[in-house]
Parts: structure tokens; C-alpha cells; sequence
């Protein structure tokens, strides 16, 4: 399992950094996303793979690790908030300058 | 608490006096003076009990883990330096209001001024050398500001910016020394730094402590190689000048060597630095000043000359010599002041500086003529005023190295610079006021007004009455000083004019005699001089390096920087790979010893369909629809992979999220090109394709590296002290309000910041809606379908039910405000989406911005709560409630921080997806208007 995890964290990298280097705004936002899913699930997995023991208190007395979860839980809300505003700043770009290119010009 | 509050009022009055002097150039002129005269007047009471030994201290803890506290100190050298800033301030500040003309904005000037005179204080009165080098660059900031006063002019813009690179720099060469000396003593406060002398001589620092202090000070104080920004400060208006160079910016370097004088001196180290940079110093500034035609360049020159002298003095080392090192930063005060003044009354009133046209002043403006005289007579050490009386304690003690042996020709350099001192004063004199008729002056010139000269004619009796009696004069002040800073008793001194025969007095004659005979001998000098040495110049030298930076700087920016968004994110990727792969070198192998957990088959197949998703994202990036869908199928078996492994409340939060992202990515390809061109070559790629295959196998490889060790966690705190300590059972949720709840209050900061900006960059905005889609069929701008809006409506209510539950059980159980949010904010979205946004917007609030302020605030208000009970920000409480019904169950006051967080999120979702909606009815072709109803 440790290495089907590390593959998928793997390729979801690599597909972002592919997408965030392409030239226009919208490959670019699908790879910030990829990328975000990618970070999340590695910080999400720094507290290891464990099954069926949520953090929540009850009688048993193993829980997974509630810290690297706490912290995903306001990175995906935060990486919503960054794509809104990435989107909505490529519209403006658009907007202001007639094209989608990442910078703002063709040709390059 | 007086201390702090004399540094604050400068500062203090900059604002207001910035914000007066739009309503009255008199206005500011006064209210600047009601300022200074304040702090002045409360530092007076101080003196009495400062001159009696004692010191006054006040200190303010901040970070005492960092060492760091607000800390002030008064003592005698303190209290002399504020005194003079305060006092030469006042004067300043009155001839000011006549010399700036009608033309110049008087309440910036005396804004700036006001800000420097509280950055000098800062210096003067600081106890901890942190807080001490902070004033010491707002010093470096403001002259900055003051000299480049009139910033139409080119040569103030230059000379300001010499100014701040030179002292700027060397400030920072003085924070590392301040470090360094904070480490040695272990204590950046002074008391303890002047106690641990020994400590800090025979530490191995100390060496370059010391190097790094002195290029603070020597920048400051102007001493050689450094001196070349000073004469290009002149630039700034008089007033500007008669404060900086007389009492105040230039003083600061040598006020430190004062300071420092008892921790660091006594060593051989110092005698060399100190004392070499003093002479040459003392000797290039008396020198070049006489061949300088215009009149501040000659007083830059000799304060230059001056500050050399009394650097030579406290590098001479002895306690005597640190003694007229300090009497001396007095008398250079008070006649170097009214000298500048002089020189700006002659400006302001004939219309220029170069002596080569001032001649033969004394018959238009005698009185100002007898006070020039009177000044530069002390500047040349003339017997019966003060200058005279301190150069002649600094004669003898050159005299008094030469007996001890150790350096013969002290004396004879001393000589030869007091020569040219006197060389240059009688030139100031005699060019200026005698030695023919003027030339060609712009105007004809007179006596400045009555209250112009007031400033003059005080410091001239100052100096007067210091020279003839010392020791009534300023005796107690000097000797407080004195004693401060050698932190100990005062050595046997006589402060007298006359003390026989002796052959400080021999020299002083020579000097003398020997100024004279330059003088009278200046024109071969001249032609000399202009022939040979005056095309040195250390200016020169400082452009050539500057020039050289930026042409550096020319060569590199366009190689790191190519405008390109795409090659910035190339280069920095690029950089993180390495570092990240450096990080792997010598770590051995990368499996570690944890034995593996099996896969089962579920989880292989949903891992190849994620692996597939984002493959196709991929390779069908540039049709956006399809990788849109594709994008959606790895965000859903993400939020299932945090299911199997224990995390409930991130999967829900990770499928609410992922509707809102699809919708608005949804919303925002309307806009943009359907069909992008296709523009990368093979070339990039293959770079990109390598690059993104590097950091795929290095996420994976630290992935595997980190699962296969063994594990440690810090957990086991949040799991014990949930249910005791935050009253709740989900600890994720309790760490999130309780725990880290100042974490969560900055992130749905955050939050609504995105979104203000959000709003921001909609307003306004105007997009060209597209009137077919990629396969050429026209957009469809029938009616909502009736089925999902009906739908939707019957939903509406079921959603926000389950919302609410989501948010009271959060505590407990997996949910809480940020998944309670996003369903909300999902449910409301789909009715628009559903409906339509012209028929919701009649159904419901649109006030949502506000919504976002008033969760901020609830989760705030809940956090300041706790002050009132006495407990820090955001401790919560909690308590057991029965509810009918529902039974038994806690009440945290961390749930009203999680209502907080909910408002935030709801509001936050709307306010982005809503603004991006309308945009579509806003934009939508004109021609479809008519066909949606």
C-alpha cells in the first residue's frame, strides 16, 4: 500500500508541474489543483497509512494521527481560496490584455 | 516612563506637523517648536538627578525568550547628546522658518525634521543596542529624506542617495557587529555590555566585532575611506546641514565610540583602527577643506576634519584623551553649528557660496560678519574660546604619547592639521568678508532678519562663554558626561585656559603662525593643488563602483528575469528539484525498515483510476471540458483515499470542495478561448515532460522514504486533552477551534481576503461571452430545466438540515464549520445553478459580503471573550447541557468560533461563485437577452 501511495502522490506531482508549465491560464490552474492534491495527500500520509481508527475518542485506544489531518482539513479550504482567486485573475488577465497567456502576450 | 515618551514626541509631532502643514506654513513652524520644546523640558528634570551619578533606566519586556525589550537609559553622556539635540534643535527649527523660501513646503521639511530629531534621541536614550541600531537607521532614513529636501534638484537626489548607501551599509555591518557583541556578552542590554570589558577583549570576536562596529561608526561619523558623502550631503538646504553636520547624524558615529569607549577600547587593536582612521581623517578633511571654493564645502571639510579629531582621540585611548574627545563633540557643536548658520544667512541673502565671488562682505553685513569671525575663530582654536581650549587638551595629549614613547611624530601631524584648520578658518574669514569687492552676486546682499541671526548669536556666546569660563559654563554637564563614559571616576583634569608654558601652548602658537603662512602663501598652493592631488576623489570611486553594480545588475536581471511567467516557473521548479534532490544525497537507501502494509484490490483500482485521471488531464489538457472531468475523478478518489485511511472529516470537506471547484472552473472556461492554440515546441516539451518527471519521482520517492520508517507522532497531547481540555470527541475539529485555534482564525482570514480580492478583480470586469461552443453550436440560453428545479427547491431545505447538523456535531463527531459551510454553500449554489441566478436573486439575501466581516468578527469576539475571564485569547469552555429529546451532551464556547468559521465559508463560496455568475448575465451576447424568459 506504502508504495501505491507514494506512486499516485508521484504522478499527481508530476502531472501538476507538467500542467503549471504550459502556456495558458487554464492547464496552468488544472496543475495548481493537481499539485494541491498532490501536497495534501503527502502531508495527509506524514501521519502513515492507518484503517478503520478515525480520531475520535472512544473505547479504543488507537487512533490515527488527528495533527497532519487538522492541518489538510484548512489546506484544501486554503487551495480553494487560491484557485478562486488564480481563476478569477486569469479572467481579469484575459479581460485586460485579449489573451489567456500565462504572460500576457503570444509568442512567447 | 519620561524616557520613552521624550522619544516618542518627536515622533509623534512628524505626524501632525506633516498633517498642520496643509493648513499653514506658521502653523507647523509652530506646532514643531511646541514639540521639541516639550521633550526638552521634560528631559530637564531629568538632568538634576543624571548629573548627580545616577542613571535612569525604563524597560518594557517584549520577547524576553529573543532577548528583545523596549529599554531606555539616561546617563551623562545621554543626557549631554539629547540636550544638544534638543537645544541646537530648537535653533534650528526658528531659523528654518526664515531661511526655507515661500516656495518650499514647510511642514514636510519640518516632518522629516522632527523624525530625525526623535531617531537621534532613540540613539542617545537606548538602552538595548537592537533598539539603539533601529533609531540608528530611521537616523539613516530620515537624513536621507532631509537631505534630499529639494528633490527637484539632481545633486540633493545623488547626495541623499550616497548618504544612504554609505550609512545604510555600514548600519548593517554594525547589526552583525551588535550580534556578534550581543553573543559574546550574552546580553544585548547596555548595562550588562559596559560591565563584561574583559569578556570582550579576550574573546576570540573580538576582532571582528570590533571591525564591524567601527564601519557603522565610521560610516556615520564620515571618517576616512568614508568621508565622500558628507561634503555631497551639503546639498540639502542650510538648516538641513547646521543640525546634521554640527550636533546631530555625524555626532552619532562618535557618540557610539563614546559609548563603547569603556567595553571595547584599551586594546591595540583599537589604538590602530580608531586612532589611524582619526588622523587621516583629521588630516585629509583640514587639508582639502582649505582648497574648497564653496562655502559648505569648506565647513564639510572641516567638520570632517574635525570628527577625525576627535576619532583620533578616543583612539588615543587613554581616559584623559576620551575625556577631551568628549568635551570637544561639544564645542564642535556650538561653533560648527553657527557656522553653517552663518554660511546659509550669506547664501540666502548674497546669492551664492563660491568665495571666489563673496568678497568684501563686511560692508553690507557687519553684524553677521562679527559673529562668522567669532565662530571660526573657535573653529581655528583661537585662545578664550572654547575650541581653542579643546584642541589644546588634544595637543597635549599627542605631547603625552610622544613621552611615552610610542608615537614620535603625533605632535608634528597634529601641528600641520591644526595649521591647516587655521588655514581654512582665516580663508572663511577673509575671502568671504574682506579681500576686494564681491563679484557678480545675484543680489545685492544685507543683514538677515532680526530673528534669523537669534539662533547665531546664542550658540556665538555660547562658545565664547565656554572659552573664557569653562568651568562655570558647562563644567558639571561635561563632567557627568565624561564619567559616563569611561564608567568610572574621572581622571585628574584642569579645565582652565591658562596652564603655563607648556608645549600643548608651543604648538598652538606654531599652528597658528603656520595657518597664517599657508594663507598668505595659497595661490602657488592652489595652483599646486588643482595640478596634482584634486583629481583624487573618493566620489569618483564610489560612482565607479555603483556604475559597476548596476551594470552587473543590467547583465544578470535579464538572464533571471525574461518577463516570461512560464520560464520564471521553469527556473524556479528547476530549483526546487535540486534543492530537494541535494537532500537526498548521502541519505543512504531510501526504503527504510517498516514492515509494508497489503494492497487490497479496491485500493489498486481506484489508484490506477486516479492515475489515469490525472494522465488524462494531461494529454487533454487543451480540451478543457474533457480534463475538466478528468480533474473531477481524481478529486473524488482523493476524498475517498481519505476515507480509507481514517479521516473522515477530510473527505467530506475534500468533496464539498471539490463541487465548488468544478462549478467555478466550470463558470470560468465560459470565458476563456475554447480551443487554445497549440504553441509549445518539442523542445520545451521534453524540458517540461523531464522536469515534471523529476519531481514526480522525488514526491514519490520522500513519500516512500517517510512511510517506510518508522513513526513518531506529537499526537498523543491532542488525543489525551481532547474530551478534558476542549470538551469535544472529534479531535481533528478540537484542534481546529481549540487547540490551533488562532491557526484556524488566520486561515478563514485568509479566506475572506481571496474573496475581497475576488471581488476586487470582478468589478468592473467585461468579458466577451462566446456565442458557440468549439463544435461550432450556438449556445442554448433556453429556460432551467423544470425537473432539477424542482428538484433543487425540494432539496434546499434537506441540505441546510444537514448542515446544521454537520456544524452542532462537529465538536464530536466528523464534521464542524468548514464542511458545514461548503454543503451550505453547495445547496445554495445549486439552486442557482438550478434555477437561474434572476430568479433566486429575488428569493434570497444577497448581502453575502458582509456575512464573511461578521463571521471574522464572531470568531474574533469569541477569542477576545476569554480576556474577560481572565484567560488568554481563544481559551475555550465548555460546559454539559440536557436538551429534550437529544439527551445529555457538551456545549463548547469553541462552537461560536465555529460558527465563525461557517459564516466565513458560506460567505466566502457565494461571494466567489455568485460574482463569477453574474458575470455570465452581465456578458451575455445581446441577442439571446430576449429568448430567456
Amino acid at each position: 500500500m506504502e508504495a501505491l501511495i507514494a506512486i499516485v502522490i508521484g504522478v499527481l506531482t508530476a502531472s501538476g508541474v507538467y500542467l503549471s508549465l504550459r502556456g495558458r491560464t487554464f492547464p496552468v490552474v488544472l496543475g495548481l489543483t493537481l499539485m494541491s492534491y498532490a501536497v495534501n495527500l503527502f502531508l495527509f500520509v506524514m501521519g502513515r497509512l492507518m484503517i478503520g481508527i478515525p480520531p475520535v475518542i472512544q473505547e479504543n485506544a488507537t487512533y490515527a494521527d488527528p495533527l497532519p489531518q487538522a492541518l489538510v482539513l484548512t489546506a484544501i479550504v486554503i487551495s480553494f481560496g487560491m484557485t478562486a482567486f488564480v481563476v478569477v485573475l486569469a479572467l481579469r488577465a484575459r479581460a485586460e490584455l485579449g489573451n489567456d497567456h500565462v504572460d500576457g502576450e503570444e509568442n512567447h | 516612563m519620561t524616557l520613552p515618551i521624550i522619544v516618542a514626541i518627536p515622533f509623534l509631532g512628524a505626524i501632525l506637523v506633516s498633517w498642520l502643514g496643509t493648513r499653514g506654513r506658521m502653523l507647523s513652524a509652530y506646532a514643531t517648536t511646541f514639540m521639541s520644546f516639550s521633550a526638552l523640558m521634560l528631559l530637564l528634570p531629568q538632568a538634576q538627578t543624571v548629573m548627580q551619578g545616577e542613571i535612569v533606566l525604563w524597560r518594557y519586556d517584549w520577547l524576553t525568550s529573543a532577548g528583545l525589550a523596549l529599554s531606555f537609559r539616561l546617563d551623562g553622556l545621554g543626557l549631554l547628546f539629547a540636550l544638544m539635540i534638543l537645544a541646537i534643535g530648537l535653533l534650528v527649527i526658528l531659523y528654518a522658518r526664515y531661511y526655507l523660501s515661500e516656495k518650499d513646503p514647510m511642514g514636510r521639511f519640518y516632518a522629516y525634521l522632527l523624525f530625525f530629531q526623535g531617531s537621534m534621541l532613540g540613539i542617545v536614550l537606548s538602552e538595548h543596542i537592537i533598539q539603539l541600531l533601529i533609531f540608528w537607521e530611521l537616523t539613516s532614513i530620515s537624513s536621507f529624506l532631509l537631505i534630499s529636501y529639494w528633490r527637484h534638484r539632481e545633486d540633493a537626489r545623488k547626495g541623499a542617495r550616497m548618504a544612504l548607501a554609505i550609512t545604510g551599509g555600514g548600519g548593517l555591518a554594525m547589526l552583525a557587529g551588535f550580534l556578534l557583541l550581543g553573543e559574546i556578552v550574552g546580553s544585548y542590554e547596555l548595562t550588562a555590555i559596559l560591565a563584561s570589558a574583559e569578556q570582550i577583549r579576550e574573546h576570540p570576536w573580538y576582532l571582528p566585532t570590533l571591525v564591524l562596529i567601527l564601519l557603522g561608526v565610521f560610516t556615520k561619523s564620515a571618517q576616512f575611506p568614508f568621508h565622500f558623502w558628507l561634503p555631497h550631503a551639503m546639498a540639502a538646504p542650510t538648516p538641513v546641514s547646521a543640525y546634521l553636520h554640527s550636533a546631530t547624524m555625524v555626532k552619532a558615529g562618535v557618540f557610539l565610540l563614546a559609548r563603547f569607549f569603556p567595553a571595547l577600547s584599551y586594546t591595540p587593536e583599537w589604538s590602530w583602527l580608531v586612532g589611524g582612521a582619526g588622523l587621516l581623517t583629521l588630516l585629509i578633511g583640514a587639508y582639502t577643506a582649505l582648497f574648497k571654493h564653496d562655502l559648505k564645502g569648506l565647513l564639510a571639510y572641516s567638520t570632517i576634519s574635525h570628527l577625525g579629531l576627535i576619532t583620533l582621540l578616543f583612539g588615543i585611548g587613554t581616559p584623559l584623551a576620551a575625556v577631551a574627545g568628549v568635551f570637544h563633540i561639544m564645542n564642535h557643536a556650538t561653533f560648527k553649528a553657527s557656522l553653517f548658520m552663518a554660511a546659509g544667512i550669506i547664501d540666502h541673502e548674497a546669492g551664492t557660496r563660491d568665495m571666489r565671488k563673496l568678497n568684501g562682505l563686511w560692508k553690507y553685513m557687519p553684524y553677521t560678519a562679527v559673529l562668522a569671525m567669532v565662530a571660526s575663530a573657535a573653529m581655528a582654536g583661537v585662545p578664550l574660546l572654547n575650541g581653542f581650549l579643546s584642541k589644546e587638551m588634544f595637543f597635549a595629549k599627542t605631547v603625552y604619547l610622544t613621552e611615552e614613547g610610542t608615537i614620535p611624530w603625533l605632535p608634528i601631524m597634529a601641528t600641520l592639521a591644526g595649521a591647516f584648520a587655521v588655514a581654512y578658518s582665516l580663508r572663511f574669514i577673509h575671502d568671504v568678508f574682506f579681500n576686494g569687492e564681491p563679484i557678480d552676486l545675484p543680489k545685492t546682499p544685507h543683514e538677515p532678519p532680526r530673528w534669523m541671526k537669534l539662533p547665531v548669536e546664542i550658540l556665538v556666546v555660547l562658545c565664547l562663554a565656554v572659552g573664557i569660563f569653562p568651568a562655570w559654563t558647562f563644567g558639571p554637564l561635561w563632567a557627568s558626561a565624561a564619567s559616563s563614559t569611561l564608567q568610572a571616576d574621572l581622571p585628574a583634569y584642569s579645565l582652565s585656559i591658562w596652564h603655563g608654558f607648556n608645549t600643548a601652548l608651543a604648538m598652538s602658537l606654531v599652528a597658528l603662525i603656520g595657518g597664517i603662512i599657508i594663507y598668505l602663501i595659497r595661490k602657488p598652493l592652489f595652483r599646486w593643488h588643482e595640478n596634482s592631488i584634486a583629481h583624487i576623489d573618493a566620489r569618483s570611486m564610489f560612482q565607479w563602483l555603483e556604475q559597476k553594480l548596476f551594470g552587473f545588475a543590467a547583465v544578470l536581471n535579464p538572464i533571471l528575469h525574461r518577463s516570461s511567467l512560464q520560464r520564471m516557473v521553469a527556473v524556479t521548479m528547476l530549483a526546487a528539484i535540486a534543492v530537494a534532490f541535494a537532500g537526498f544525497w548521502g541519505f543512504g537507501s531510501i526504503t527504510g525498515s517498516q514492515p509494508l502494509s497489503p494492497v487490497d484490490p479496491v485500493s489498486l483500482v481506484a489508484a490506477l483510476i486516479l492515475i489515469g485521471a490525472a494522465i488524462g488531464t494531461v494529454i487533454l489538457h487543451r480540451q478543457r471540458f474533457m480534463a475538466l472531468l478528468m480533474l473531477s475523478v481524481v478529486g473524488l478518489i482523493v476524498a475517498l483515499t481519505f476515507v480509507k485511511f481514517s479521516a473522515p472529516d477530510l473527505a467530506l470537506t475534500q468533496l464539498s470542495v471539490e463541487v465548488v471547484t468544478i462549478v467555478l472552473l466550470l463558470l470560468a472556461l465560459y470565458f476563456l478561448p475554447s480551443i487554445p492554440p497549440r504553441e509549445s515546441g518539442a523542445g520545451r516539451h521534453t524540458r517540461d515532460l523531464v522536469l515534471a518527471g523529476l519531481a514526480g519521482v522525488g514526491a514519490a520517492g520522500l513519500a516512500w522514504a517517510v512511510l517506510t520508517r518508522p513513526y513518531e507522532s506529537i499526537a498523543g497531547y491532542f488525543l489525551e486533552n481532547s474530551v478534558p481540555g476542549g470538551g469535544g470527541t472529534n479531535v481533528v475539529n478540537v484542534i481546529l477551534v481549540d487547540f490551533r485555534g488562532f491557526d484556524t482564525l488566520g486561515e478563514i482570514t485568509v479566506l475572506a481576503i481571496a474573496a475581497i480580492g475576488i471581488y476586487a478583480l470582478l468589478e468592473g470586469l467585461r468579458l466577451t461571452a462566446p456565442e458557440q461552443d468549439y463544435d461550432g453550436r450556438s449556445w442554448n440560453w433556453d429556460v432551467h430545466p423544470i425537473i432539477p428545479a424542482a428538484f433543487s427547491r425540494l432539496l434546499l431545505p434537506l441540505a441546510l438540515l444537514v448542515a446544521i447538523f454537520v456544524l452542532l456535531r462537529g465538536h464530536n463527531l466528523p464534521g464542524g464549520g468548514f464542511i458545514a459551510g461548503l454543503i451550505t454553500a453547495v445547496a445554495l449554489i445549486t439552486q442557482y445553478l438550478a434555477n437561474g441566478i434572476e430568479w433566486t436573486k429575488t428569493r434570497m439575501s444577497t448581502g453575502l459580503p458582509p456575512m464573511i466581516g461578521i463571521g471574522l468578527l464572531l470568531a474574533t469576539l469569541t477569542g477576545v471573550a476569554s480576556w474577560l475571564f481572565g484567560y488568554p485569547f481563544l481559551t475555550t469552555t465548555f460546559t454539559h447541557v440536557h436538551w429534550p429529546l437529544v439527551g445529555e451532551f457538551e456545549v463548547a464556547s469553541a462552537m461560536m468560533f465555529d460558527l465563525g468559521v461557517f459564516m466565513v465559508v458560506v460567505g466566502v463560496t457565494l461571494v466567489i461563485l455568485l460574482r463569477l455568475g453574474q458575470l455570465h448575465d452581465i456578458n451575455r451576447p445581446e441577442n439571446v437577452v430576449e429568448s430567456e424568459n
